[in-house]
């Protein structure tokens, strides 16, 4: 009889949702419902009863095709290539669990290489202004309790992350909300009328670019200087960011939700520091907390672990074998791609081919490639090895973080494919290899 | 030009970057209709995106989720990242969104799947 299994975990967005209901057949390998996800993580746990699964590693032969190969193989290839590289990049890590996490630290410290996450091409820039200005924050349950004044800056929730919306913010009944949307006063700002915008009692057109500037509006108002302020800011006019300002003062509890539109575009982290700045402002009055929409389900965990392990939470430079060091700009991956510094990639738990500037792809390319991914992409299509694995949250279960950075144990819900290997387990094989490798005088 | 997450993406991703449904949901430009009709290009016909650094075939819509004249979105992925400038203000991230870029129509040019893209950048790419 098919079982249900309740309060799954979602590995898909940074909501990392623990509220799904999965059906499996009775001898516990195929999926054959999904209820209460998104229609993104309905697709992900759809996916792992495809016929076309992966089981085994392939290694690029010399006419270009793939050649299967075993575990062994892959991990003494891996291994062998990390020892003989001056200076190797492991990317990635949104997508696998935090025990992986720690895994692939122990990896790249035997390697003496450098090891990064997808937040240097995502939330990077948000981590540097926190650096600078602290982090005013709340778990997700403080803001679907207490908020009534949701701000959705430079994010998308409803294409991005599906049920932040009806999980978290702008429709639950909290405890202390308990008329839900009709008590919460939202407000977007964003260049293009978005679908969140739609959802949104005050929509700010900002022009493209130009947020800091209206961070800045905004903070004059905060700070009584509204007299001041130019008949329009940003695309915003001066009378607009008055009424919204004073929103922003009247409220019980606030919260400002950020995403890529500040990160991705011109200011970078000058946009995120200056937004901390206001949340300070307005905690002059009112109670408010700033949050970034972290974009996988585990891109936090990454950043957590290996912050308790170096004491950086990406762009981490362990060449030096004594101390680690970071300095995005100078260790981040994109920009050590276009200078050709590493001579060996390893991409795990994400798709570099297909999510980095093609630019940064091809000088990747001119060295040995490694994928680590349980499906086809764009990255296992170029790369000389794929090694195929578990997926978190599917056929294997593990810690990660949520975007709150509050922790939850994700469940294996049915069983791998026969041999294959999560990724854990498959990163410290390849540490033990390495060691021996080491002992038998294997050196660069 | 602007370069973000779309919910249709998202779904095709996890169906497979190999799949149909992310070549169609991702090997698009959304424009202002007031744009398209200034530059003579039609909806559903092929345009040709230039930027500092590359240059990518996508077919031009009229996107729901309306941009202002002057302003275009390419959803993240393998199409618009031939034409992401990989300069990161040295904080790691690329301009994925605020970066220049110009139109053409061309209608008569193919839009490549996402495989020729990437296998054709690194020197893999088989024609069958």
């Amino acid at each position: 009889m098919p079982k249900i299994i309740e309060n799954v975990g979602c590995p898909y967005c940074g909501c990392a949702c623990d509220d799904v209901r999965v059906t499996i057949s009775d001898d516990g390998k195929k999926i054959l419902d999904v209820e209460n996800a998104c229609a993104i993580g309905y697709e992900i746990f759809k996916r792992t009863s495809y016929e076309d699964r992966i089981i085994l590693p392939r290694l690029r032969q010399p006419d270009g095709s793939m050649k299967n190969i075993s575990y062994e193989e892959a991990i003494n290839w891996t291994a062998h290539h990390l020892i003989q590289a001056k200076k190797p990049l492991m990317y990635g890590f949104g997508s696998t669990n935090s025990e992986a996490h720690a895994a692939a630290a122990r990896v790249m410290d035997l390697a003496g290489g450098m090891l990064d996450n997808c937040a240097t091409i995502c939330h990077g820039p948000s981590f540097l202004a926190i650096f600078d200005n602290g982090y005013p924050s709340c778990t997700l349950g403080e803001v679907k309790n207490r908020a009534d004044v949701i701000v959705y800056w430079g994010s998308n929730p409803i294409h991005a992350h599906p049920r932040h919306m009806s999980r978290y913010s702008t429709f639950p009944a909290g405890f202390f909300t308990g008329r839900g949307h009709y008590e919460r006063t939202v407000i977007v700002i964003d260049p293009r009328h978005t679908d969140t915008a739609n959802t949104a009692d005050f929509h700010l057109k900002v022009k493209q670019g130009h947020d800091y500037e209206l961070f800045n509006a905004f903070r004059m108002c905060i700070q009584g200087h509204e007299k001041d302020l130019p008949d329009e800011v940003a695309g915003i006019k001066g009378q607009t960011i008055y009424v919204i300002a004073e929103i922003m003062k009247k409220a019980r509890f606030g919260t400002v939700f950020f995403g890529m539109g500040l990160t991705h575009t011109d200011g970078r982290n000058h946009n995120v520091d200056i937004a901390i700045s206001l949340i300070r402002d307005l905690n002059t009055y009112a109670k408010w907390a700033i949050m970034a929409m972290r974009g996988h389900y585990n891109i936090a965990g990454s950043g957590v672990v290996w912050s308790w392990m170096f004491g950086f939470p990406y762009c981490l430079d362990l060449t030096k074998h004594q101390y680690a060091h970071m300095n995005p700009g100078e260790t981040s991956s994109i920009d050590m791609a276009v200078r050709d510094e590493v001579d060996m990639f390893i991409n795990i738990g994400t798709d570099a081919a297909a999510h980095f500037p093609i630019d940064a792809v091809k000088h990747l390319k001119k060295h040995p490639w490694v994928t680590i991914d349980p499906h086809i992409t764009m990255a296992t299509e170029i790369s000389d090895l794929h090694i195929p694995t578990c997926i978190c949250g599917v056929d294997v279960g593990g810690i990660v973080y949520r975007m709150d950075n509050v922790p939850i144990q994700f469940r294996k819900v049915i069983e791998p494919p026969e041999g294959i290997m999560d990724d854990e387990t498959l990163l410290l094989k390849i540490a033990e290899r390495m060691e021996e490798l080491k002992k038998e005088g294997e050196e660069r | 030009m602007i370069t973000h997450r779309a919910i249709e993406e998202g779904i095709a991703m996890e169906i497979g970057k190999t799949s149909p449904e992310y070549y169609k949901a991702c090997s698009l430009i959304e424009m202002n209709e007031l744009d398209m009709d200034i530059l003579g290009i039609a909806e559903n016909t092929n345009v040709q995106v230039f930027s500092e650094c590359g240059q990518v075939i996508v077919t031009a819509v009229i996107g729901k989720q309306i941009c202002d004249p002057g302003l275009c979105h390419i959803r993240q992925g393998v199409w618009a990242n031939q034409i992401v400038p990989s300069r990161t203000q040295s904080t790691g991230a690329p301009q994925y969104s605020g970066f220049l870029v110009t139109v053409e129509p061309a209608p008569n040019e193919r839009v490549k799947s996402a495989l020729e893209l990437i296998q054709s950048a690194v020197g893999l790419w088989k024609e069958l």
